[in-house]
């Protein structure tokens, strides 16, 4: 009996374990997509402000990989876990790691990500796990301001001139082909809303469709809810283009282990 | 990206309750609500401020530097309009 309750015990630990890690990369991978904005912005207004968005990002991604590293007990730490994994090791969902592109395909991903992280987060709050529930009370504010800010720039870009419009409806058309992994949920994370401590994503999508949908039907555009088409970042099967963001992201402790400054 | 179509905003932070609002720079916007968001990402994002107003530059009316002499130099020699006499009590720390 006792073991049966050791083995459980030990599963929901290795889940939770991918669940905070998974959550960690994404806010990482973004974070430093975002960054990448930083000396090459449209204005300096615009470039400080996308910078700023990065930080509360990799704020995130330190709070959630330390309490990874808690919680896999292998006396690894945020460094560790952050700049000594391989492309593969890496469980972000896809979404958060395709190339900045231009302005308007930066906008509209942060546009669907702000829509689905405050309907996310929002839930997450609620987690029994009071680490997991304290991180999410911090996050939901930034993303709160997040949203404030990315609705009146999808608006500017699609109702602004032909060029911007053109660019929007692009962004959208490559998106709507990643963002359906946002509701996808892994075995494991299945596992923990059964014990009140991950939030079922699949009961999020109603809202994000009809929140997005109606967001863009002002300016005239239609966007069909959207569907499960390419996934696989959960799993560490990503595009071609994350080795190539993790190779300058983590070059120096991969050329200076244990580097710090 | 073309600036020109860039209306400047002139920024003012009240750093605490109970404070004026300072003038502490200006910046770019595309609207009112974007110059905002643009000063609480570039002027209170160390926690410089707990309330921000912005204002598009070409809404102030300002004096002139040439017209100094009539419009600033006169005040100088008139002592007796400051209230030099009052003791403000230590209690009193924004005034």
């Amino acid at each position: 009996m006792v073991q049966i309750n050791n083995e459980q015990t030990q599963k929901t630990q290795d889940s939770l374990y991918r669940f905070v890690l998974g959550l960690a990369d994404d806010s990482v991978v973004l974070s430093h997509r975002l960054s990448e904005w930083c000396s090459n912005g449209p204005y300096l207004e615009e470039d400080i402000a996308l910078a700023n968005i990065a930080l509360d990002y990799i704020g995130r991604a330190r709070m959630l990989y330390q309490y990874a590293a808690e919680v896999e007990g292998k006396n690894r730490s945020e460094d560790d876990l952050a700049y000594s994994r391989t492309e593969r090791e890496f469980t972000n969902l896809l979404i958060h790691e395709l190339p900045i592109g231009d302005f308007a395909f930066t906008m509209v991903r942060q546009f669907f990500l702000d829509v689905f992280y405050n309907l996310y987060l929002e839930e997450l709050v609620k987690s029994k796990d009071d680490t997991v529930a304290a991180i999410a009370q911090k996050a939901i504010k930034e993303s709160r301001y997040h949203l404030k800010r990315s609705e009146p720039w999808i608006r500017q870009l699609a109702e602004g001139t032909d060029e911007s419009r053109k660019r929007t409806l692009l962004a959208l058309d490559e998106l709507k082909q990643v963002v359906g992994e946002l509701f996808d949920m892994p075995d494991w994370e299945t596992d923990l809303v059964d014990s009140g401590i991950a939030v079922d994503r699949k009961s999020l999508k109603p809202a994000w469709d009809k929140h997005v949908q109606s967001f863009f039907s002002a300016s005239n555009i239609d966007v069909e809810a959207c569907q499960l088409q390419i996934v696989g970042g959960r799993n560490g099967i990503h595009s071609e283009h994350l080795g190539h963001m993790l190779s300058e992201m983590q070059y120096l402790q991969k050329t200076y282990p244990g580097m710090k400054w | 990206m073309n600036q020109e179509h860039l209306a400047v905003y002139e920024v003012f932070v009240r750093s605490n309750r109970g404070l004026d609002h300072k003038h502490v720079g200006s910046l770019h916007a595309e609207s009112p609500e974007h110059a905002l968001m643009y000063a609480r990402d570039c002027y209170i994002r160390r926690s410089e401020g707990v309330s921000i107003w912005v204002v598009e530059s070409t809404n102030i009316t300002a004096s002139a530097e040439s017209d100094v002499e009539n419009f600033v130099e006169p005040m100088d020699d008139k002592p007796y309009r400051h209230a030099t006499h009052y003791v403000l009590p230590d209690k009193v720390n924004n005034m």
